[in-house]
């Protein structure tokens, strides 16, 4: 079954095309990796799918839905979580409530809700969204640190609660914007295992990756841009032969 | 009732209940503005215009038609909201301090119409009658703070708390996360509005005169300084900034001329040495558990 479908992508920033002409479908349960040079297009990519930028043609379809032209926390709603490249965190709040915000298009109270939280049905609300909050928590690891502030994490954690907050969301698709950038060979090993975890429970799974290493352990398959378009998709074992490939990182033979 | 209550009301010298019945107006206005600048970090300039607008929407109901006075306290809060909503909807949709100049502008264009118009009676002003009610005002006060902080207090721990402060930390990733920013940042200002709209209601019937210039840039300024010294997003430092800048011209009143000098160099102190303002990043709750570990944890030992 197919998860999220580009079909023919393009987003031209002036005179600029970003992306052009790129189409390839992720299916359900899959781990697909986005990898490219730098400038190739793959957080462009993301804030295509997120809905931060319009598309100039072509579309995208989530679960058969056409979300070209919705906006970003709808196409939330719908069910795709992020995380972003550069850290976005809620600094100033505590780890807990970073995630249940995360948890928001799971309650549906609002104003008055707020005005109201002794009514059985609120209370019941609020008291599911903190449950959900704390297992997404658990999920990564960080439930002991659930009362810091989210600025006060080391790095490491901080991007293993940018997972969690997109968890809370219960997303079938996670985006993740170069998860492993800046981590050492252990938390890198740790997030490896985390990320199986989650496609595990049925979550399928988006990510850019400059870490070539953990992109061929960790993806079913993957998809390589190159100046905006897709030059290549298959297996980490046809990718890593490619001449296409090997020629966008590194060059032609021969040339100057 | 009204008697028992107005005998306690003259129980009470008058001088102390003025300070109070303005302490009390300062509170409700001050944390209108920080649920739009406190919880949700969109910055108004123009806060006493929504003031003016529930003043002269008060005052204009008691007058024409003698509206009871808890009624006419919501008139005047939803007129403002109204108003709010008109504003925001075209200004908050967009992100940076679009809001700053789009308030900061109707404000001002808000003072010119109320000086211009037959009903609020142009640059003379409105006196306004006393309220239709038998309860005395000062009781209506403490009643509008009561429950102003306490839907204050609610909010900021429920889902649309949170969902504000989300948007204040990150507009990106709150969207993100599936928060419509365009619609809570108009319910906020909103909310913050109506506040505004009770507060200069019964800063109309309390003082009894209003005129447009009363609700100028600088009253939207003083309120501001309320919640900034207070702190931010803070209900106790709110209340506290509010108190302390309402009472500042009376223990300050020995310094003559000086004095509005004086006012200056302690913000200017206070923003040295406490940026987030007097309360701000204070936790009552975290206070509270540290005491109570500390007094735990010998035993333990």
């Amino acid at each position: 079954m197919t998860v999220l479908e580009l079909d023919k992508v393009s987003i031209r920033f002036g005179g600029l095309v970003a992306v052009s002409q790129v189409s390839f479908n992720i299916h359900a349960g899959e781990i697909l990796a986005l990898i490219g040079p730098n400038g190739a297009g793959k957080t462009t990519i993301f804030n295509l799918i997120m809905g931060l930028y319009k598309l100039t043609d072509g579309k995208i379809l989530f679960k058969n839905i056409n979300i070209s032209s919705r906006k970003p926390h709808q196409i939330a709603a719908l069910g795709i979580g992020r995380t972003f490249q550069t850290i976005h965190l809620f600094n100033q709040l505590t780890v807990f409530d970073n995630v249940l915000i995360g948890a928001h298009t799971q309650g549906g109270r609002n104003m008055t809700g707020a005005l109201l939280k002794w009514l059985p049905a609120i209370a019941k609300e609020e008291k599911d969204l903190h449950e959900l909050a704390f297992r997404c928590l658990q999920m990564v690891g960080l439930e002991k640190k659930r009362d810091a502030l989210a600025k006060n994490l080391p790095y490491g954690e901080q991007r293993r609660l940018e997972i969690a907050r997109a968890l809370a969301l219960k997303p079938s698709l996670l985006l993740l914007d170069e998860p492993a950038a800046g981590m050492n060979p252990q938390e890198t090993k740790e997030l490896m295992e985390l990320i199986h975890v989650i496609r595990n429970s049925g979550i399928t799974i988006l990510l850019v990756e400059h870490d070539m290493k953990f992109v061929m352990k960790i993806s079913d398959r993957i998809v390589v841009l190159d100046y905006g378009a897709k030059i290549a998709e298959g297996v980490p074992e046809e990718i890593r032969t490619s001449p296409l490939v090997i020629q966008a990182y590194l060059g032609k033979v021969g040339a100057r | 009732m009204g008697n028992f209550l107005q005998n306690v009301v003259n129980q009470i010298d008058p001088y102390v209940m003025q300070i109070l019945v303005n302490i009390g107006i300062g509170i409700i206005l001050a944390l209108g503005l920080n649920v739009i600048t406190g919880l949700a970090g969109q910055l108004s300039l123009g806060h006493a215009a929504f003031m003016s607008i529930g003043a002269f929407t008060g005052a204009i109901l008691t007058i024409k038609l003698g509206m009871p006075f808890g009624v006419n306290l919501l008139c005047s809060g939803f007129m403002a909201a109204l108003f709010s909503v008109l504003i925001g909807f075209p200004t908050l949709r967009l992100s940076g301090d679009y809001l700053a100049i789009a308030t900061l502008g109707f404000a001002e264009i808000l003072k010119v119409v109320f000086l211009n118009l037959d009903i609020t009676n142009r640059a003379l002003g409105l006196s306004v009658p006393p309220p239709y009610s038998s309860i005395p005002l000062p009781v209506y006060v403490l009643i509008s703070v009561v429950l102003a902080v306490t839907a204050l207090a609610l909010m900021q721990e429920s889902r649309f708390g949170r969902a504000l402060k989300a948007i204040r930390e990150d507009e990106i990733a709150a969207e993100a996360m599936g928060v419509n920013a365009t619609r809570y940042k108009i319910q906020a200002f909103a909310i913050g509005s109506f506040y505004a709209g009770v507060g200069g209601c019964l800063y109309a019937h309390f003082i009894a005169y209003i005129n447009p210039s009363d609700f100028g840039f600088l009253k939207s300024i003083d309120i501001l300084n309320m919640v900034v010294l207070g702190g931010l997003g803070s209900i106790p430092g709110v209340i506290l900034g509010a108190s302390l800048l309402t009472t500042a011209p009376e223990f300050l009143g020995f310094m003559k001329q000086y004095r509005m000098l004086v006012y200056g160099i302690i913000l200017i102190i206070l923003m040295l040495f406490r940026p987030n303002g007097l309360l701000g990043g204070v936790s009552f709750k975290e206070m509270v558990l540290k005491i109570f570990r500390k007094r735990t944890q010998p035993s333990r030992a």
